[in-house]
């Protein structure tokens, strides 16, 4: 049935047009605007920026917010501010990378398993059980430990520890699908495996992915800066949210903006993600959407 | 019978996982691209020492061999010795366990107490000032770091209030109580010491705020979906209709119902609140797995590293198992299978 507040945005989902209302719904708006000016800062940084983020001023040690530095300045004299807004792009690398890798291999496994079935299905599950079992922060910093501490590593490390909840959600999508007649009259028509589950199984399972891939964003900015602030993320001078949030550390009972600006950051940023993931399963799932 | 097929089904399960995780947590051990033993010893160990290092953890045998000693130790419970604390890591880590535990179970003590009634509350005051009030709260619970809700706590509670203690687990001039439990708060209730309740207590309460917001947010998100589902089935209209109070209505024919998926999510946030614990014993110097799997991922000590990897991962699926065991009795339709 038609819904005449839809908005100029449609999603095809579920093998058919799904006219999505997602603009008619205030909180999904919230959600895409702080997602949308976070990106501008990670794209524009070097335009946004009034300062540079690594330049140490020693004269302006711990300054509070003024106009010359809206959000004040560190122990080094570095403008947060500045810092913050390149802390932006890290922060989107850092959520685009885990959940790109980390949706693709999980997704690509959950579909195998799901398609092939039997010894496959068994083993395939077994081992993403195993992954499920730990604790993600716990066996990232396992992970990151091993490797050394740097970004590149605290990134592997929570990919790793993402990829196992792709697979089920794949498989799991797999299985309701795969005795479904546009499915058999494609295997009828002599199409191949690749192709049936590219074209035919893949798209009418993306709903849940896209879903859980914007929670995992969220979650995955949140560990990386989890990651740093215990040493085994970026390394200072990197202007990482969670390293900013570290080093104001010492300074908590002073200078608590040190500390404030990133984590409200981190709150902003992984809140939004977390909200458009409420709105897209809202979406998606009309269920959910009566029961609000 | 069937139950006890349904357990031990599960517990074949869970053996079988914890082969793939000793695999896991081994292999994580030999990607440590710097020498455990010069980690260990300093730049200046002669290689004698060196070679005695590498012997006495086994480093020097083939890695089949070295994974088959791991498990074997594992088996009869030795988990190696620690290369920071040159103790045994089972016995750091059943000295480390009980003040996670406690700290655990004090974060789900409060998710549940503060979590569930929100829900309810939110649910039964759908589109009103008291629903929008606690979705914010709970997507807020859900958005935030951990380690920096810690810091501000601190900051207000500690350094600006001055009401709660900083970190550890009790006053340094305060005796802990004959360890019974290794829970300080049960252990002081046992032996009536009412000093070091006080203190144990206090200590207690800023942690296990941190911790427990998650998974008060995760436990009255859950709540409030199942309540507002239940509230608009017929036997709701049924208890209404009978005359009975609203609020019998809600609690005994409600809640009773909505409970169900809320217990599944109660055992699930136990594996969270161990990652969280992690975050929240280092800001806090709270001496449990957290603190010190931290400092000794940091001195590259990966025999207490895994010790912790391999008891969380086989408390998360254990948690599980007693979540659907109680699943099993709360729901009689599980039961048909």
């Amino acid at each position: 049935m038609a819904d005449p507040t839809v908005g100029p945005l449609t999603l095809r989902a579920t093998g058919l047009t799904l006219r999505a209302p997602i603009f008619s719904n205030a909180l999904n708006v919230v959600s895409l605007v702080v997602i949308g000016a976070f990106a501008a800062c990670a794209v524009f940084a070097p335009l946004l920026a009034p300062y540079d983020p690594l330049a140490q001023a020693l004269g302006a040690r711990l300054e509070p917010p003024s106009a010359a530095h809206w959000l004040g300045t560190d122990q080094l004299g570095r403008d947060i501010a500045s810092r913050l807004i390149y802390g932006a792009r890290i922060s989107l690398i850092i959520g685009i990378v885990v959940v790109a890798s980390a949706g693709v291999f999980g997704t690509f496994i959950g579909l195998v398993a799901g398609y092939a079935a039997g010894l496959i299905d068994e083993t395939l599950m077994r081992v993403t059980e195993v992954f499920l079992a730990f604790p993600p922060l716990i066996l990232a910093m396992a992970i990151a430990g091993a490797l050394g501490p740097s970004l590149t590593n605290a990134i592997i490390a929570i990919a790793a520890v993402t990829w196992a909840v792709y697979a089920r959600l794949a498989r799991g999508q797999i299985l309701a699908l795969r005795h479904r007649e546009f499915v058999e009259a494609a295997r009828a028509m002599g199409a191949s495996r690749a192709r049936i589950i590219g074209l035919h199984l893949l798209p009418n399972a993306i709903a849940p992915l896209m879903i859980q891939a914007s929670f995992d964003m969220g979650s995955a900015i949140v560990s990386a800066a989890g990651l740093s602030f215990i040493g085994f993320g970026a390394q200072p001078p990197t202007p990482e949210w969670g390293v900013m949030i570290s080093e104001g550390r010492n300074f908590i009972s002073t200078q608590l903006w040190l500390s404030l600006f990133p984590g409200l950051a981190i709150l902003l940023a992984v809140g939004a993600f977390n909200l458009l993931g409420d709105g897209l399963r809202d979406l998606f799932d009309p269920r959910l959407r009566r029961t609000g | 019978m069937r139950f006890v097929g349904f357990v031990a089904r599960r517990l074949v399960g869970i053996a079988a996982v914890m082969i793939g995780v000793s695999v896991i947590t081994f292999a994580i051990s030999h990607l440590v691209p710097a020498d455990p033993a010069i980690a260990a010893l300093g730049d200046h160990a002669s290689a004698e020492q060196i070679a005695a290092f590498r012997s006495e953890y086994h480093l020097d045998r083939p890695l089949p061999e070295q994974y088959l000693t791991y498990v074997g130790g594992i088996l009869r419970g030795d988990l190696g010795r620690s290369i920071r604390t040159r103790r045994e890591v089972v016995a750091d880590l059943a000295e480390a366990f009980p003040a996670t535990l406690e700290l655990s179970l004090a974060a789900l003590l409060v998710a549940i107490v503060v979590g569930i009634p929100s829900g309810v509350w939110s649910a039964v005051s759908r589109g009103r000032l008291p629903d929008y009030l606690v979705r914010v709260l709970s997507l807020v619970g859900g958005s935030l770091p951990v380690f920096w809700l810690g810091l501000i706590v601190i900051g207000l509670g500690y350094y600006q209030l001055g009401w709660f203690p900083g970190g550890g687990r009790i006053d340094l001039f305060v005796p802990p109580p004959p360890a019974r439990t290794g829970l300080y708060v049960l252990d002081s209730l046992l032996a009536g010491d009412i000093v070091a309740l006080a203190s144990a207590l206090r200590h207690l309460v800023l942690p296990a705020l941190t911790l427990g917001y998650f998974s008060t947010a995760v436990i009255a998100r859950m709540t409030r979906s199942s309540m507002l589902e239940v509230l608009g089935q017929d036997y709701m209209r049924t208890a209404r209709a009978k005359g009975l109070q609203e609020r019998i209505v809600v609690l005994r024919h409600g809640l009773r119902n909505a409970l169900i998926p809320t217990v599944t999510i109660i055992g699930l946030t136990f594996g969270s609140l161990l990652s969280g614990a992690v975050l929240t014993e280092t800001i806090f110097s709270w001496p449990g797995l957290g603190r010190y799997a931290t400092a000794s991922a940091v001195s590259l000590d990966f025999p207490a590293v895994l010790g912790v990897t391999l008891l969380a991962a086989v408390v998360y699926p254990v948690a599980n198992l007693a979540v659907d065991v109680a699943y099993f009795w709360l729901d009689p339709r599980t039961q048909r299978g």
